[in-house]
């Protein structure tokens, strides 16, 4: 029973990896646009001088640039459910002899396994690039916010497609809440340079992720220590992911 | 664990209700072992949502099933492990292979490594697919991916495979050979099929029994001999003026069963048809009515699902009524 569950794992993650690396011009888009945010937007602003900003622009915006990556791939894993819901292949899924926690954790480690990846590559750019990397401990505790921004945002993608049928809702909440959510939180510039984005930043659970991101990798320019970051990132981990896979396993097709 | 029984399938007032809509409407009838039993009925009839209550993807709103001995509410693990669905809409994913499909469905299913290398070999030399397993499904026809389908339906050796309206939207040649497979596997594998479907012609071909539903109801289950012999030994069409006049005069004589208006034609069941014709034709010439056509034939299910539900399947079939759209809306739904 228990390897059976297992084997299920797996072949849902193999599905995913065969999916994301046959398709060169997906994963190709999918590296591309945040690096071209991070060329632009580190070449742009790279003499710019903000409050908050400790050290050069492009040490800053590193660990916002990953981050960013690391959400869109994930979010779109929770969300390809949907296609799979469009496509039919999703009843195949269910009908199997499979738990439907099993079915959750397999996508959740895919996603989070492709979102690793293209989030490697963006740091791998970045150090290229000479960005300052604190320490070794601190590269671990990074991965270790990787990995829970990605769980995190499959879980929030699986929210999003188990109460939508379309992709036209998806376009819209990547454009009127994720996009704005983003932006506050201290992704592209630092929110301590106004209080009123401070106050609206820690509402913000990106902003967590993104300030723990920032701790750990670069350790410069971040408003709290990143273990309390890791504290809240873990919870709000917790919740997005419990909330996800119970919608979904309500879900009928 | 398996309880022995000749009834793979029981259901017992088995009903969905979709808000004010009730598209499954208390049925409860039975399917033997290693027979292939035909749903029939037109669209939007509830076939479809029979199946996904049968298959654990729907919740009963009431009633219950068991399957192989087990219940589809309360042991839905055992029932999937004991059946193998094809939908009716492709559930493939058409970015991988169709040997990848195949490889996907083993390792849900929980077959071993050998048995999985065999039985993938084994179904795709049934369906005639081996030449192709290495292409990526999207570029498959669609005969090509109800095969696949069929085949992956039957790797997990099921003892109940559901097949929802296995042949839609093929060619004639393509559903000629798929009825093939499926008479094939139902002898070679034993398997039971469970099949739904709106031509008649398919029914018959392949089925031992059918049941008919319709509006969510089921009208009748039997054997498809029964059935014919009930509408009569033969059927006779005429079409005559004063249609209405004559068909009171029809009823009055004994021998003359189940008589139907449908679209100007008048159509009943008799004995020994081809004796009948010129005492018919006696009565209407004494009454002076014209006979401008008549007919006589064997029975087929469409005159059987004709005397049932007081029209043919075709009235059907171009036109989506409202409760065809509701179910298609309920596809794509929660």
């Amino acid at each position: 029973m228990r390897t059976n569950e297992l084997q299920a794992i797996y072949i849902m993650w193999l599905r995913q990896m065969k999916r994301f690396l046959r398709f060169k011009t997906r994963l190709a888009t999918m590296v591309i646009q945040p690096l071209f945010f991070f060329l632009l937007l580190g070449s742009g602003f790279r003499q710019a001088v903000m409050p908050g900003l400790e050290g050069g622009y492009i040490d800053f915006l590193a660990p916002g640039i990953v981050a960013m990556a690391i959400l869109f791939s994930s979010m779109f894993t929770g969300v390809s459910v949907l296609w799979d819901k469009q496509f039919g292949f999703l009843q195949e899924v269910l009908v199997a002899p499979v738990s439907r926690f099993s079915i959750i954790i397999g996508r959740t480690i895919g996603g989070a396994t492709t979102a690793l990846i293209q989030g490697f590559i963006i740091l791998f750019i970045a150090i290229i690039l000479g960005i300052k990397i604190s320490s070794g401990a601190g590269l671990i505790l990074t991965i270790v916010f990787m990995l829970l921004l990605s769980f995190t945002a499959v879980g929030f993608g699986l929210i999003i497609a188990s109460k939508m049928n379309d992709f036209q809702s998806f376009s819209l909440i990547m454009n009127l809440i994720i996009m704005p959510l983003l932006f506050l939180s201290s992704a592209f510039f630092p929110v301590t340079q106004d209080k009123t984005l401070q106050t609206i930043a820690y509402f913000n659970p990106l902003f967590y992720m993104i300030d723990g991101l920032r701790g750990s990798l670069i350790g410069k320019s971040n408003v709290f220590p990143p273990l309390i970051d890791l504290i809240v990132v873990c919870i709000i981990c917790i919740i997005m992911l419990t909330l996800g896979s119970y919608l979904f396993s309500k879900s009928e097709v | 664990m398996e309880k022995k029984t000749l009834d793979i399938i029981i259901t017992y007032g088995l009903t969905k209700k979709f808000g004010d809509l009730t598209a499954v409407n208390n049925l409860s009838f039975n399917v033997k072992k290693g027979e292939i039993f035909g749903f029939l009925g037109p669209n939007g009839a509830g076939k479809t949502t029979t199946i996904k209550m049968l298959t654990t993807l729907l919740n009963p709103t009431s009633g219950t099933a068991t399957i192989a001995g087990f219940d589809i509410i309360k042991q839905r693990d055992e029932v999937r492990k004991n059946i193998g669905v094809v939908f009716q809409e492709p559930a493939l994913d058409v970015e991988l292979t169709g040997k990848e499909n195949l490889e996907y469905h083993a390792r849900m299913y929980g077959l071993s490594r050998d048995k999985r290398k065999k039985r993938i070999n084994d179904v795709l030399e049934l369906v005639n697919l081996w030449d192709k397993r290495d292409v990526l499904v999207k570029n498959y026809s669609g005969g090509m991916k109800r095969r696949l389908e069929i085949a992956r339906g039957l790797m997990h050796y099921p003892v109940v495979l559901f097949l929802d309206e296995p042949t839609l939207g093929l060619d004639a040649q393509t559903r000629r050979a798929i009825w093939a497979y499926i008479k094939k596997m139902n002898k070679e594998e034993g398997t039971t099929i469970f099949l739904t479907t709106h031509y008649m012609e398919e029914a018959e071909y392949l089925c031992n029994r059918v049941g008919i539903i319709d509006y969510g109801k089921l009208l009748v289950i039997d054997d498809i001999s029964n059935l014919k012999n009930s509408v009569g030994k033969d059927v006779i069409t005429l079409s005559c003026t004063d249609a209405d006049r004559f068909v009171k005069i029809l009823e009055n004589e004994k021998w003359v069963e189940k008589i139907k208006r449908h679209e100007g034609l008048v159509t009943f069941g008799v004995e020994k048809g081809d004796e009948k014709i010129p005492e018919i034709i006696e009565i209407a010439r004494k009454q002076d009515i014209k006979i401008k056509s008549i007919s006589v034939r064997k029975p087929t299910l469409d005159d059987v699902f004709l005397s049932y539900t007081g029209r043919t399947i075709r009235d059907e079939e171009g036109q989506v009524s409202s409760k065809g759209r509701l179910s298609l809306r309920f596809r794509g739904g929660r």
